[in-house]
Parts: C-alpha cells; structure tokens; sequence
C-alpha cells in the first residue's frame, strides 16, 4: 500500500487474493461494466421484440421497427456490450493482475467519454429511424452521417484505451511492479488488444470514407466496403474470442484452481490467432463476386486453418487445466470424477463450462464449416449464419463475461452478489435457452430460411414462397429459446445492477465457510498443496494418456463429431445443381 | 514457489518446457484435421459440381440493364403479372437483375443443360437465394457475376432476397422456371 501523508491513498490490498488494486483503475472498471450491463439490457429488451416478431404466429413489431430494432440489436450487444466489458478486462488485466497501475487517467477518461458519447449517438440515429441499415451498413444503404460519426468516436475512443493497456504493461515494467514473463491470462488479454488495434484500424479505413460519402464528398465501392468492414465485423469477433479464451483461464484457475498445463502451446496457440485470425473478413465474401477462388480459399482458412488449430488447442488445454488443477487437489478416481465433483453450484463455474462446450462444439465446429469456400453456397445470409454465431459470441463469449462478472462484483466493486440463489441457475437459464436457440435456428436455416427477413410467409410478395411446416414448428423453438435466454440475460442484468449498487458491503471475504453471496471459489480458494509439483510430476508419470486423461477423450468425441458435421454438409452440397 | 501454477500466477522464470505426449498428439491430430479441412477446397474445385467461382467482371447499373432489355426483348415468351418470362436457347448467356424490390426477368430453362446466369444489381446488395433448392450468391451493385448453373431437376423455383435491402425487402420474390429438356431437341437442345 502507498499512501503518502499528503495524497489520499492510492491502492488498496485485496482481502482475498492479497493483489494491489490501484483505485482510479478501480473505477475506471467499474464505468465500463456498468456502460456494458446497460447495453446488454437494450440489446436483450431488442433481442425479445425480435424473437417475437420471426415466431411468424406472433410476428409482433411492424416491417420498418422490425429492421430498425435488428440494427439496435446488432450495435448494442456485438459492438457496445461486448467491446465495454473488454475494455474492462484489459484495464483489469494490466492492473490488478499485475500489481500495477492505470496510467494516463486524464486521458482514460476522455477515451470512455468518446466510446459513450459514440454509442449515445449511434443510438439516437438507429431509433430515431436514421439509420436504418442494418449493423453492417452496407453502402450503398444510407445512414445519417452521424451514425457513422457515433461509430468513429466509438472506436477512436476504445483505441486510446487499447494504447493505454499497452503504455500500463510497459510501465508495469519499468515501475518494478511486475517482474518476468506476463501471467498467461493477461497474456491473453494483450493477444486481445493486439487484434484490437488490426480491427479498429479496419474499422477507421472503412467508417471514414463512409462518413464522407454520407456527406457526399467521395465515392465508396461496394465490393471494397464489404471487404474491409468485415475486417472490422468479423475480426471483431477474434478480439472477444481471445478475450474470452484469457478468461477461461483465469475462470479456471478462481474457480478449481486450473493450472497451465504447458505455458509453450498455450501461449504459441496466442500467437496463433494475432498471426492469422484477422483474415476472416473472407467468411462473408465467400460468395461474392468481387475475389477469385485462390483469395477465397486462403483467407477464409485463416492460411491453411491455423487460427482454428489454435482453438482447438485452448479447446483441449483449458479444460485439461481444469482437470489437473482438480486432480492435483485429489479428486483423481477415474476419468471423469473430477468432472462430475465440480463446484456445478458456482456460476463462476457452471458458465466457464457451458462456454467452452457450446463454443467448441456448437459454435466452432459449424463455424469452420459454414465458411468453407463452397459450403457457404447452402449457407450464406440464411438463419444458419445468426444460428452460428449466437453460439459463439452469446454462448461462448458473453457467457464467460457473465461467469467472470460473479467474480468482479465481489473482488472490484466489493459487494455481495445478489439474489444469491437465482445466480446460482441464471447460466442454465441462459446456456440450455441459447443452446436450444442456436441449433433450431441452424436447422431452420438448412431450409434456407432468410436471416434478417420480417415475414418468410411472403404474404405481400408477388410471388408464392410456401416454407415446409416444419419451419413454422423451428422458428417457434428459436422463439422459446430466445425468450429463455432473454430471460437469463434479464436475470443477470438484475443480479448485477442490484449488486452494483444496493449490494451488501464486503470489507472482507470470509474464507472456510460458504457465504451466500460470494463465489465458492473465494470462499473455498482452490489452493493447491505445497507439494503440488511432486504430485503434479506424479499426474504426468501415471499414464500414456496423460495428466489430463478425460479431456483426452472429451476431445476425440469434440473431433469425432466434427468430421461428421463437416461431411454431412459436403453431402448436402453435392445435391444441388452444378454451379461453377 | 511452486513450478506448478494457473494462468493467474506469474510463470516460473523458465517456462519453454517440453509438453506432455499427450499434449503433442492433440495437437498433431488437429494439425492433420486442418489440412483436411484446407485440402477439401481445391479438391472440390477439381472433382466437384458447386463452386462459386465464375465469370467475374465489373459492370455499371446503366450497362447492366441494357444486357438485360436486350436478352429480353431478344427470348421473351410471355409475361406473368407484369415480369417478362424470358426463354433462352440452351448454353446461352441469360441475364437476372436486382432492384429494389425485384428480380427481373422470370428465366425460363430447361434441365440438363448449362447455362451462363449473370447477376448484378441496380442499386443496394441484394442476395440470391433460389428456393427451394437454397443456393444463395450476394449480388453487388457495379459487379457482375456469370455462374456456370446447371438445372438437375424440373420445377417451378423462387428466388428470395436474403441482403437486408430496404423497406420492401421482404417482397422482393422472383421466379425460375425449369423444364424438362424436349425429346426432340430442336434447336440443339440437351446435350
């Protein structure tokens, strides 16, 4: 603790994990995760009118709200929501992690001014009916230029605070708070950043040029447009995926004390994704007539699957973590008995694990498929694209955010979190209504039911379109679904809000009893033995298969049906006309 | 300090350590599962039917719509409510164009035989999608891409707009027709 006679103090200690916290990053987290919770709440609200309106029996909001509320739903969750709560994480990451302060505070101040006054902006434009163009925007669709205004200061803002994280890591250095190598999960966090600066710098080439357009003093073409905003839109994305990776990690080692099984791979696999991810822009090109067969091939691989290749291994070392971690503190009889003895009743576990299973096995698996050069032909812009994604970015990223929040609200803002008992069930609430969502849409997209599309019974169309029955009965399920994942996403906000700022008080976190109100994993801290490394060389002495027997098998039935998937859809491709 | 540590903890001063075998042969499985991944790509460009590489060219809306006045005053055979239904001899180039909120013409074709099929737009993106068959292809406006289609089975097919396009996106319908080749081939027809 530094506190000088003169200056009121300026970090305080952790009661639980002894770490130095630095006050003014403090509430510089507090800001960002308070602006995200509330765009998660507008988007879940729009989320609800939209899952009402594509049940074709209810089919609620009017054409023009309807299109208006899918671009609110867009801005607000993939962009406000998800981008504020990582700009959270960095600037935990960069500070409390390692002992270190925020620097620059004026300046971080400004860049969170900029981000929400950008996202007031963008809003007022897409419910005042301004911009109603969809979160893609593409030109030639017209928005009021201060949309793309709102979306520049957004970025321009989120950018300073990238280039900050990476000014505290250097001064994290050369102030002596922090010696050696980065802890893996704020290396992950830096990996974070990194695809951060790739993404916003695409989203500065193509934001500005549109801007001008809008106003009318340059010309944007098409096909570039849509090339060099999806390497804004879809490497976006890579920022949550690595974003979310870290906090598996860090989930895992809170919550049953997950150990780095190799820091190697794990940190090779980082480099991985800054190397590669960003060349997904090509996932939405794939049937574009702007590029050529080899451009496709190569960028939509990330070269030759490499950023896929690194999933799969944080796919595979996470859990293992997870699994050592457990058997290191003696939960070792059979394959899965680690497993089956998990802290299920701590959200800070339960959403870790529903993340990393629907991620990998939902999210990842139709994802590589879907942007498979020619697959994408029975694929593109229907609901098999939206069913995809919510997998990975709702189910994958916004739910790690949620486990990671039950732990911030006790250690950061120092509160109880509460309605204890409903946080305990809110990632089931959420995971099985997301689940049940994602695969429903997937199949209802299969029949090459439109994503983005008011009314699929063509009631006014010139034209009779007459979906199979069995559409009517899956976008019903994609109804139910939503609403229970709404339904989860409401309960979160309100655990939060109420624990943000009605929460009780913790000056200390109790340890050796279970509290209701504070995770399992600070009561009961995963602490390892002091003979942890002859054990953990004993784990590694045991078996061929490894310290981490049942995530090996885990892993084969993840490939197993993998293959399967990705087979079945060249089948289906092979039915159709020839096209070439 | 213990060697052994979580993702939390500051790594040990030296930490590029051989990994565990198990590790290793994960990680070579997925290596080989991406370069199947990978290899399926120019392998379905050589052995298989659906590829969407095509004849790819830049256009204007003003040419574009000219090509199709032409095509169409050149093989129109009837309209339907107002759109042209346009049959075109068999391997011939045949023109669709996207607006707000059509598709123009209704293409007559016949099974069994290739086609060039050029799709463009006048104005916003639109997207292809021919239901119910679900092949879906964006349409960019200044672009024009000519696909080598082959129908394989007769029908009466709808093309729906999936590219938000604006207010009327959800009309915006049109219609293929595919017969079946005649028996006699008159003017070259089948193959």
């Amino acid at each position: 603790m530094t506190t000088s006679a003169a200056s009121p103090p300026v970090f305080r200690t952790c009661p639980a994990t002894g770490r130095r916290v630095h006050l003014p990053a403090e509430r510089l987290i507090k800001v960002h995760a308070v602006s995200s919770v509330v765009a998660l709440l507008v988007g879940a609200i729009a989320a609800v009118l939209l899952v009402l309106t594509r049940w074709q029996a209810v089919h609620l909001l009017p054409a023009d709200w309807f299109y208006r509320i899918l671009g609110v739903h867009g801005m607000s969750m993939l962009i406000f929501f998800i981008i504020f709560f990582e700009m959270a994480v960095l600037i935990f990451a960069s500070t409390v992690l390692i002992n270190s302060r925020q620097p620059a505070l004026r300046t971080s101040w400004l860049a969170y001014v900029l981000m929400l006054g950008g996202a007031l902006m963008v809003e007022w434009m897409m419910w005042s009916g301004r911009a109603d163009v969809l979160f893609t925007s593409y030109v030639p669709l017209r928005a009021d230029p201060l949309f793309y205004l709102g979306v520049i200061l957004f970025a321009v803002g989120a950018l300073i605070t990238v280039g900050i994280f990476f000014a505290s890591l250097v001064i994290a250095k050369r102030e002596g708070r922090h010696e050696g190598s980065l802890p893996l999960v704020v290396y992950g966090a830096m990996t974070a950043a990194i695809i951060a600066v790739i993404t916003l710098v695409h989203g500065a080439a193509i934001y500005m040029p549109t801007y001008l357009w809008s106003l009318g003093l340059m010309e944007v073409d098409p096909q570039v447009y849509r090339m060099v905003w999806w390497g804004l839109g879809h490497s976006s994305q890579q920022i949550n995926v690595a974003a979310m990776v870290a906090i598996w990690y860090m989930l895992g080692a809170l919550t049953v004390g997950a150990v780095v099984l190799n820091e190697k791979i794990s940190r090779s696999a980082f480099v991985l994704y800054i190397l590669f991810i960003s060349m997904a822009s090509a996932h939405h090109l794939l049937v574009d007539p702007g590029m050529g067969p080899a451009w496709k091939i190569v960028n939509t691989s990330y070269f030759m699957y490499m950023a896929v290749l690194a999933s799969m291994i944080h796919g595979f070392t996470v859990p293992a973590g997870m699994e050592l971690g457990m058997r290191l503190r003696g939960f070792t009889q059979g394959l899965f008995d680690w497993l089956r003895r998990a802290p299920w009743g701590d959200p800070g576990f339960s959403s870790l694990m529903f993340s990393v299973v629907v991620f990998g096995f939902v999210g990842g698996i139709t994802g590589v498929t879907i942007g498979t050069e020619q697959i994408n032909i029975i694929v593109h812009n229907t609901l098999r694209v939206p069913g995809h994604f919510h997998a990975t970015v709702v189910s994958g990223t916004a739910m790690a955010f949620m486990g990671a929040t039950y732990y911030l609200i006790p250690l950061i803002f120092r509160r109880k979190v509460a309605f204890w008992p409903l946080a305990k069930v809110q990632p089931y609430l959420f995971a099985g209504g997301m689940l049940v969502f994602t695969l429903s849409m997937t199949f209802a997209g299969s029949f090459g039911v439109p994503r983005r599309h008011w009314d699929i019974s063509f009631s006014m169309a010139p034209f009779d379109v007459q979906f199979s029955p069995v559409v009517d009965v899956l976008l019903a399920v994609v109804a139910l679904g939503g609403l229970t994942a709404a339904t989860g996403a409401f309960a979160f906000i309100a655990i939060a809000v109420a624990s943000v700022f009605f929460g009780e008080r913790l000056e200390t976190i109790p340890t050796g009893r279970a509290v209701p109100g504070i995770p399992p994993g600070l009561t009961h801290p995963p602490r390892h033995a002091d003979d942890v490394d002859e054990r953990n060389a004993a784990l590694h002495a045991v078996s061929r298969l490894g310290p981490a027997p049942g995530t090996l098998v885990l892993v084969f039935v993840f490939l197993a049906a993998f293959v399967l998937y990705f087979y079945v859809n060249w089948k289906v491709l092979s039915f159709l006309w020839r096209i070439g | 300090m213990a060697h052994t540590h979580t993702g939390l903890d500051t790594p040990p001063r030296h930490w590029w350590e051989p990994a565990h075998r198990s590790e290793k042969v994960w990680v070579g499985i997925a290596f080989a599962w991406c370069m199947v991944l990978f290899a399926m790509m120019p392998i379905w460009h050589w052995k298989g039917g659906q590829n969407p590489s095509g004849i790819r060219s830049r256009t204007t809306p003003v040419a574009f719509m000219e090509r199709v006045q032409e095509f169409i005053t050149q093989y129109q055979v009837g309209d339907d409510r107002g759109m042209p239904i346009v049959a075109p001899p068999p391997g011939s180039d045949i023109y669709l164009v996207a607006f707000s909120f059509q598709w123009m013409p209704i293409l007559k074709l016949q099974k069994d035989v290739e086609y060039t099929l050029h799709l463009s737009s006048l104005d916003v993106n639109h997207g292809f999608s021919l239901y119910p068959l679900n092949v879906n292809f964006q349409v960019v406006p200044g672009y024009d891409y000519g696909l080598r289609v082959t129908p394989t089975a007769a029908g009466d097919f709808r093309i729906i707009c999936n590219e938000f396009c604006g207010i009327g996106h959800h009309v915006m319908v049109g219609r293929v027709i595919v017969d079946d080749a005649p028996a006699v081939a008159g003017a070259g027809g089948g193959r």
